[in-house]
This record gives C-alpha cells, structure tokens and sequence, in this order.
C-alpha cells in the first residue's frame, strides 16, 4: 500500500498530535518522522473531515511542528511466535533485552471478542497453596480476577508465587507503570523458578510514554490469545490496571471528552472489559487466566469499582493479609463441590462466624463485650486471622479444610456453627 | 422505495458523521457504512443536524473506516424478527444466532451477518382462517407447534386497516421462506404473509386490552415470594454493588420462575455468566412442561466486550419478543442484566455526541428512556379472552454501589418490586442478600397479608435490638428481648436466607414454602420460658440446625415428616412450663 506523508500538524500535546491529511483510515498505523532523521510511532484515534487525530506512542515531547507524519498502512500489531518465550519486550512492542525483532507472523491486536458458544464453562481448580484462596475463594482456570490493594501492599509478590506455582504452559507479565525495581523484581522470581523459558514480558516503566502503557494490556493479551487457540494454558499477569485507566484518563482529557466520574471517560467499563473480557476456556484448544493488580484506596473508586463489575471477583489484600470480606471468586462454585464434601459448607460457616465476630468488633469499642460467646468470637477471629488469613502460608487445600474444623472446634461447640449434621458427625474433630 | 446514500465524514470510535446526504432520512433509520474493502458495518441513525450532517451509531468496530466511505441508509428502523423459532435461541445483540455465526468465525468478526430465524427449518402450519375471511393485525392466520406450545401466527400487528384474504396455505410443512397467506386491502393491493414479521424494536407493541399485575408469580426465592414478591406483569429491580449477588439471583430466577418463557437480556455483563445459562439450561429439566429448561428460554447477548452500540439494541429485541410471546397468551419474564450498561452506552453516545450532560454526565433523557421501557411489561388480555403477561426484572450496577445514581433512581421510580442488594449481607454470606428492611413490593405475597406484617415487625425489632446489643452488651438488655432478638436471627437464618447451590433448598415450591412458615410462625409466636442468655443462645442454635436440616430434605424424603416433628418438640421444649399451649 502506498504510504503518504503529510507536513501540515495544527497542534501537539502531551500525547496527541493533530494534522490534516486524507485517505487516512481510523485506528491506521503511522510515524512520526523527526527532521533529524529519528522516527517514532503513532496511531489515528478519531477523523473529522480532513483533519487527524493521532495518539503518540512516545508522547508529544520534542515533537515540533516541522516534523512530518508517514501514515504506515496497516493497523496496530505484533509479531508472534513461539520464540518469544523468554523475552522482554517494551510497550509498543520492540524487545528491551538486547535480542533480535520478531516480524514473522504479525498477529492484529484488541481483536473481536470470541464468539461465547466457543467457550466452555470454566471447572478447573488452580491450587495455589493459599488458603484464603484455595478454601475461600478458589481461583480457576480461565478465570480474570485482580488483586485490590493499596499501593505498597505486597501484590506482585503474590501475582508471583501464584504465577510460578502453577502449571500454566505460558506466563505472560503485562507490567504497566512499573517501578524499576518491580521490574527487576518479577524477572528475578521468574528466573528463580525456573520459568523464565515459559515467560514473555511486556513492560512499561515510569519513564516510557503513557500510550505505551496502555497497549501493555493488548499485546499481552493478543500474544497470549495466541498461545491458548494453540492449546496452551495462559496466565495473564496485569500489574497495574489503575494506572492503565489513569492513562486511559489522560488520553479522554486530551480529546476533550465529557467525563464521567472522577474525569474518567465514561468508556471506562467498555475499555477494561474488552480486556479482561480476553480470559476464556476455548472449546478445543486451550485457556488464558487473567490476574490483574488494581491499587486503590477505596473500593468505590471508579477503578475497582467498574473492575468488580468486569472480573469474576476480586483477592482484597490489607496489611499485608488477604481479607475474607471484600474477597470473592465468582467461579468457585464451579469447582468447591468437587474437592471434599464438607468445602463449600465449612468455607460459609467460617465466613458467617467471622462476621458474627466482626459485629463484636464493633461492640468492643463501647466496652460493651463481656459475655462469653462474644469474647469466644473475638478470640476466633484472631485464630482465623493468624492462622489462615497470611497469603505467604502454603498449605494444600486439604490441610487448609481440616485446619479450618480445627479452629471451629477449639472456639465452638457444634451446634453452634450452623453446620448440617452429617458434616458434623463426618468431620468435627474427636478429642483425643 | 427511495433510500438515501451519503458519505463519512468524521469518525470518534462507535460514532460517525455523515452528509453529502442525497434523499430524505429519518431519525431511527437503519443504514450500512461500506469500508473500502466491501464490509458494511451495521449502524443506526441517532442524530440529524442542520447543515446536512446525520450521525450514526455504528454496531461494530470501525478501524478502517475512512472519511469519504460510502453510507446506504435502508429507510427502515432496526427491527427483530417475531415468528416461530425464537424460543431455545442464543443470540447477539441484533439477533444473530450465535451458533450459525460460530460455524463461520470462532471470533465475532464484525460485518457477519445470519438469519435470524433458520429458514431451513419447517414448520407444521394449521390454518385457522380461509379464503374470503377478513383480517387485520393481531388476527390469528394459523397456528404451528413450537417446543412447549402451539404458537400463533398472527397478521402483522402494524396492519391496521382491514384485510381480505386472498390466499391461504393449506395445512403442511412451511419454511420461513414460504408465503403462507395473501391478503388484499380496501384498494385491492396484495400482501404476502410468512411465519414471522419485523417489528421495530424501540416501538411498544399496542396492547389489545392492558390490565394490572396482581397474582404473584411464584420464583421459588423465599424472601422474593414471601416478602417482596413479583406479581405475573409486574417490574422489579435489583441494584446493588458487585459482590453482593446479583448474578446468582439471576440465575435462579431464570431457573426456577413460574413463567412459561424466560427471557435473558445479557446486557453488557459478562460473557460467561450468558454461557453458564445456555450451556447449563439445556441439561436441566422444567419441572412444568418435562422439557429442557432451554425450551422456554431464549437468550439475546451483547456481552461486555462485544461493541457497545448495540448494547441498546439487545434491550429492546429482548423486549420485543417478550412482548410477542405475550400476545401468544403465555407468562414471559424477561431478566435484563444490566440496565445499568445501556445507560451507559447511552452515556458514551451522548458524550460523543457533545450533548450537555446531566448528573455523572448520563444524557439528561435517561429517565425518561428508563420508564417507557419498564412500561413495556404488564399484563394483557387477548380478544379470545386469554391473558398473557411480560414481567421485566432488571439488574442495576450503581456505581460504587450507591443508590443515589440516576439510573438506580429511575428505575426505582418505574418499578413494582425493589430488591436492593446489600454488601453488608452478602459478607455474612446471608443469602441471597436483598435487604430485609430496606426492600419494597406493591404486589400481593403468596403469604397472608398479617403473616407479611409479622414478619416485617419481628425483622425490624431485630435490627433495634441488635444495635442495643452492639451499645450496650448482652447484659445490657432483658431476656425477653433477647428471646426476640433470637426470634428475628431465626427468622432470617432457615426462611430469608436460601442456598441457591442447594438442590432442595436452593428452589422452595408456594406448596413448601406455607408448610415451611407454619412451623417459623409458631416459633415466632410460642413463648420461651428459658431464662440465661447463653441458654436461649443454645435453645435457638438447636433450633436453628433441625430447621436447616429439614430445608435440605425433599418433601418425598421419609425423613421429611419427622424431622419436622423434632422441631415441633423443640419449640415445645422452649415452652415448657408456659401456661399458654402452642
């Protein structure tokens, strides 16, 4: 295809540039060629008549008006291949590990979504040695389910563990916004497990443009797309979404679009669905897991609050532990029926009592507590909280159910816990 | 007729600006943008301004597209297709069956378009009028068997003037394809008539007779049934933050409703929740007919990474054929999850459109759209003298769980039945978590009116007395208090809260559900003569786990009856020494 440049830019901003140009097609592929020589890459984000809107990859800085746009002809890609396993590459796409470009077989990205009857309802368990996890939210396979923490909480020291714990056939790290030392700090996991022959990284730091970070998500998944049609078990890594939206905001702002809450773009559902949405099972090939990280203060945010709408549940992590309430897997009563017979019932009883407790919580406060079944519930909280609530504890799933009566039993007595009594008689531990 | 053609003039993702506009077009209208390569995008008319410029929302992605791309516009609505074969369906959200499309592409490549009603099918038509009979829409040409019923075929509701027949299939095998009448208006023109019709879809079907939503329809929730029931026609919400159960609700509504067909709108949600139904339905059998529960579901998605224009379109194909399956004389609910997304997709519009915002820059119309949709279900009676009913139940997303929203506000304002969801409740894994306080519904019980009462007075002192312990310690307040308290917990624990994953407990039958509240009622109401707040505790714990055993057990299990006779005693023990009897 021919390709066309143009000279006449009317305006450039942070990250968007304006020209007027024609015979351009929506969502092209362009550069921006620098008189120096130097050229770097940008993409058309809306038309009016003969003027151009343009979102450059790497930011309007040093961009002046004597520069010139060559339209490229072809939408955003990436290449693929299986060579890619074990490499970095950078936000738009180009390898940061010093190896060479792959250009074999370029593949589209933010493709359509896949068709639903083509995917299978979701029944496999990912054990993942977490308690909290594993009996009170089981994680599965094809699943998309962010961590929700404040910055500083250790989420991708959890995104690791699971990651390299598990039996997926490619890992796949999207980092957007990443300090540098998060950077080097996933690399390292990956090598110390061994995984990196399995893993592909696409890594935007602070220092790269913002329109790089926020194709981070595409390429990631595009690429990981790819893998699972292939038959391989995918797991996604998204660290961090809220700055992905933060971004996604930026870029709104700069085309002067109505917000919605909190300036974001009233798009911002439709812009994190269509991503987590890429998560699936596909009937007769494989499967891509999606965990994401969304940093935040406050579970009303629009950020997690359009996620929680999006993903299938959320691990809510605070000081450090992963709580029970705020957490939640939509897809464990796919599988929590199939492990052991008291799964399900014990993981409700738990839950009920620590709510029970958490009421007393609140009671304390008036020094109001001094019945002894509220001082036994206040003392079954703190066993719950030490012994199952730290995400750094590994235990098998069936260790963490027996734990789970064990704790039952040292604070209660039967009857009090709202279990039928066949699991009872089953499973309430004997005094020895 | 003359169409109209134009050319692109701007485009901002789903929104497209066309002029170089020659003929006439109206607002409303369907048109196709043709990309260079030959794919034409489906999009719909939403704005014509002065100067010449007519936007379109387009329905697909529009990478590509060009400014100059020809633009057809086809000088009709969007329409859905109304005839035999709706029901069992998976669609898009422009009726695109999903299954043909997945013979095609295993992605949902833009620009593909299927029948939506398979036309190789056929259809065993029986007339139900001849030659020289005069017609009009809504009469009743024949009839053919579909799935759970015998389903009409009507002449096109949008007929209004007289008709004589002119032709008219004998009784055999038609397909879609095939006319099976030809009728003649006042001025002689001749029409064919098929199996099936468009109808446009954001048009209200006219009702042939409206009347009011008053029996309840029977869901097998407990606390939908018992406290804030639905009636056959009627509306309900369910907003609430995520989290808080809105999905699992769903679910079994769709499942176990006393409706004769089932219609979930997957508006915007995810695509997996849609798969779960189409997938888990056809396995499952409908206790009313002994067919699949499939046979009486039709299932229209546009799912939240499909291409959010037609996001609206979905809602009302939805609507549409909820209310033509009305007019075959059946009970139709219709689960729309969630109203919240077309909001949205509204707001994106709008936003794109540049038009003023109001509050969190929803379009200022939001309101008004919201109503005029809720007041598409109700209740109908047909000229034969059979009624048929659309009952509209839509989930609501407020962001951050909050109420207050516009479109949470909206609704509440054009709905029969509020369920509002809550976080707290569904934290405490009580189940399902609509809020017992909170939570309205201008619609009969399946319970007795004073029952309703009793309950509703038990659940508030509850609540006050619980705060009072929370301020002033079990201690701080009298053991008749406390027995009241432990009455409510009660209360809520075996009758309000339900194991939806349960095979017994998770659906209670009208039949169960009364055998179920003589025995809450007569705990509600027997004296306890137990003194010592740990020993109440222990009584109502006893209490609390024979009654939760007994939900778990099917009424033709031998157990059922003594089970029930255990907690009869225990209440009777409770009461020792009392001097009223139970």
């Amino acid at each position: 295809m021919l390709k066309k440049t143009y000279e006449n830019i009317d305006s450039i901003g942070r990250a968007i540039l304006t020209i007027k140009a024609r015979d351009v097609h929506n969502k092209e592929l362009a550069e921006v060629l620098y008189p120096h020589g130097a050229r770097a890459l940008a993409q058309v984000i809306a038309l009016n008549g003969d003027q151009v809107t343009l979102q450059l990859f790497s930011g309007g800085y040093g961009v002046s008006t004597d520069c010139k746009i060559r339209f490229l002809g072809k939408p955003v890609q990436v290449g693929f291949s299986e060579d890619m396993l074990g490499r970095i590459y950078s936000g738009n796409g180009t390898p940061i590990d010093g190896g060479p470009e792959l250009m074999n077989d370029m593949i589209r990205i933010a493709g359509p979504s896949i068709n639903p009857v083509k995917r299978l309802i979701p029944k496999d368990m990912i054990r993942t040695g977490v308690p909290m996890i594993d009996v009170f939210n089981t994680l599965v396979r094809s699943q998309k389910i962010p961590i929700f923490a404040k910055a500083g909480e250790p989420y991708n020291r959890l995104l690791a563990n699971i990651a390299t714990q598990t039996d997926a056939d490619v890992i796949i790290i999207g980092g957007v916004g990443l300090k540098y030392d998060e950077f080097h700090y996933f690399r390292q996991r990956i090598e110390e497990a061994g995984s990196a022959g399995k893993t592909i990284m696409f890594v935007h730091t602070h220092r790269d443009s913002i329109v790089e970070g926020l194709m981070v998500p595409d390429l990631s998944l595009a690429v990981g797309e790819r893998f699972a049609l292939q038959g391989k078990d995918v797991f996604v890594l998204l660290s961090d979404m809220t700055q992905w939206s933060d971004y996604l905001r930026q870029i709104a702002n700069a085309q002067d679009q109505i917000p919605a809450n909190q300036g974001y773009p009233g798009d911002l559902y439709s812009q994190l669905a269509s991503r987590y949405e890429k998560a699936a099972d596909i009937e007769g090939a494989g499967s891509m897991t999606i965990l994401g990280v969304t940093t935040m203060d406050d579970v009303t945010h629009p950020v997690p609050d359009n996620t929680g709408y999006i993903t299938e549940g959320q691990f809510f992590m605070k000081d450090g532990y992963l709580e029970l309430f705020g957490s939640l897997s939509r897809l464990k009563q796919q599988v929590n029926d199939k492990t052991r017979a008291d799964h399900r019932s014990i993981m409700n009883a738990m839950a009920r009592l620590l709510s029970e407790a958490e009421e007393r919580v609140k009671a304390q406060k008036f020094g109001s507590v001094k019945d002894s079944y509220s001082l036994r519930l206040l003392d079954y909280r703190k066993t719950f909280q030490k012994e199952l609530m730290d995400p750094f504890r590994s235990l098998e799933l069936e260790d963490a159910l027996d734990l789970c009566w064990e704790v039952l039993a040292k604070h209660f007595k039967p009857e009090e816990v709202g279990l039928s009594s066949d699991l009872i008689t089953e499973y309430w531990p004997k005094k020895a | 007729m003359d169409k109209a053609i134009g050319r692109v003039f701007s485009i901002s993702e789903s929104l497209v600006g066309v002029n170089e506009i020659q003929g006439s077009v109206m607002n409303g209208e369907v048109a196709f943008v043709i990309l260079e390569n030959g794919e034409r995008l489906k999009s719909e008319v939403i704005d014509i301004k002065e100067g010449g410029y007519v936007y379109l929302q387009v329905f697909e992605d529009t990478s590509w597209m060009k400014v100059g791309d020809p633009v057809e516009f086809n000088g009709l609505p969007l329409t859905v297709k109304l005839g035999p074969g709706i029901l069992g369906s998976v669609t898009d959200g422009l009726q695109n069956p999903l299954y043909q499309l997945a013979k095609i592409e295993q992605f949902l490549e833009r620009g593909l378009v299927v029948e939506p009603l398979d036309n190789t099918v056929k259809w065993h038509f029986t007339p139900a009028v001849k030659k020289g009979d005069k017609v009009s829409g809504g009469s009743i040409l024949g009839t053919v068997p579909e799935k759970i019923f015998q389903h009409k075929i009507f002449v096109p509701f949008s007929l209004t003037a007289p008709y004589i027949v002119e032709n008219m299939a004998s009784e055999g095998d038609y397909t879609h394809d095939d006319v099976i009448a030809t009728i003649r208006d006042q001025k002689g023109e001749p029409l064919d008539l098929y199996l099936a019709f468009e109808w446009p879809v954001k048009k209200p079907m006219p009702f042939f007779q409206r009347s009011v939503p008053t029996t309840a329809m029977p869901t097998g929730i407990r606390i939908i049934d018992g406290l804030f029931p639905i009636a056959y026609g009627g509306t309900a919400c369910n907003p609430g933050p995520f989290g808080a159960g809105k999905t699992v609700l769903q679910h079994s509504l769709a499942k176990y409703s006393q409706a004769d067909v089932v219609i979930v709108a997957a508006c915007g949600e995810r695509a997996g929740e849609a798969v779960e139904v189409f997938k888990d339905f056809p396995e499952l059998i409908d206790p009313r007919t002994g067919n699949s529960l499939m046979d009486r579901t039709f299932i229209v998605g546009n799912t939240s990474s499909m291409p959010v224009a037609a996001r609206e379109a979905s809602v009302y194909i939805a609507t549409s054929v909820g209310e033509y399956y009305r007019k075959q004389g059946l009970n139709v609910l219709m689960l729309a999850d969630s109203t919240s997304r077309w909001a949205q997709a509204l707001r994106e519009t709008s936003g794109r459109k540049e038009e003023i915002p109001g509050p969190e820059a929803f379009p200022m119309y939001i309101s008004t759209l919201v109503s005029a949709f809720y007041d598409r279900a109700g209740v109908e009676i047909m000229p034969d003298g059979n009624s048929g009913s659309l009952s509209i139940i839509g989930t609501v997303s407020p962001a951050g769980g909050n109420f207050d929203e516009p479109v949470t506000q909206a609704t509440l304002l054009s709905t029969g039945a509020f369920w509002g969801l809550s976080r707290a409740l569904s934290d405490a894994r009580k189940y399902p978590a609509i809020d017992r306080l909170e939570s309205t519904s201008q619609y009969p019980s399946l319970l007795q009116h004073d029952e309703v009462a009793l309950m509703k007075e038990l659940l508030h002192d509850g609540k006050t007395i619980s705060s009072n312990i929370i301020l002033m310690g079990e201690k701080g307040i009298t053991d008749d208090t406390y027995i009241r308290y432990q009455k409510a917990e009660f209360l809520d624990a075996v009758f309000l809260q339900q194991n939806s994953f349960h095979q017994v407990d998770g659906v209670t039958t009208p039949e169960r559900m009364r055998i179920m509240f003589d025995i809450v009622r007569k705990v509600i109401k027997a004296p306890v003569t137990i003194t010592g707040k740990d020993e109440i505790r222990s009584h109502f714990n006893f209490l609390r786990q024979a009654f939760i055993d007994w939900n778990r057990l099917d009424q033709s299990d031998e157990r059922f009856d003594k089970q029930k006779s255990q907690i009869v005693n225990l209440i009777k023990q409770g009461a020792l020494h009392a001097e009223e009897n139970v």
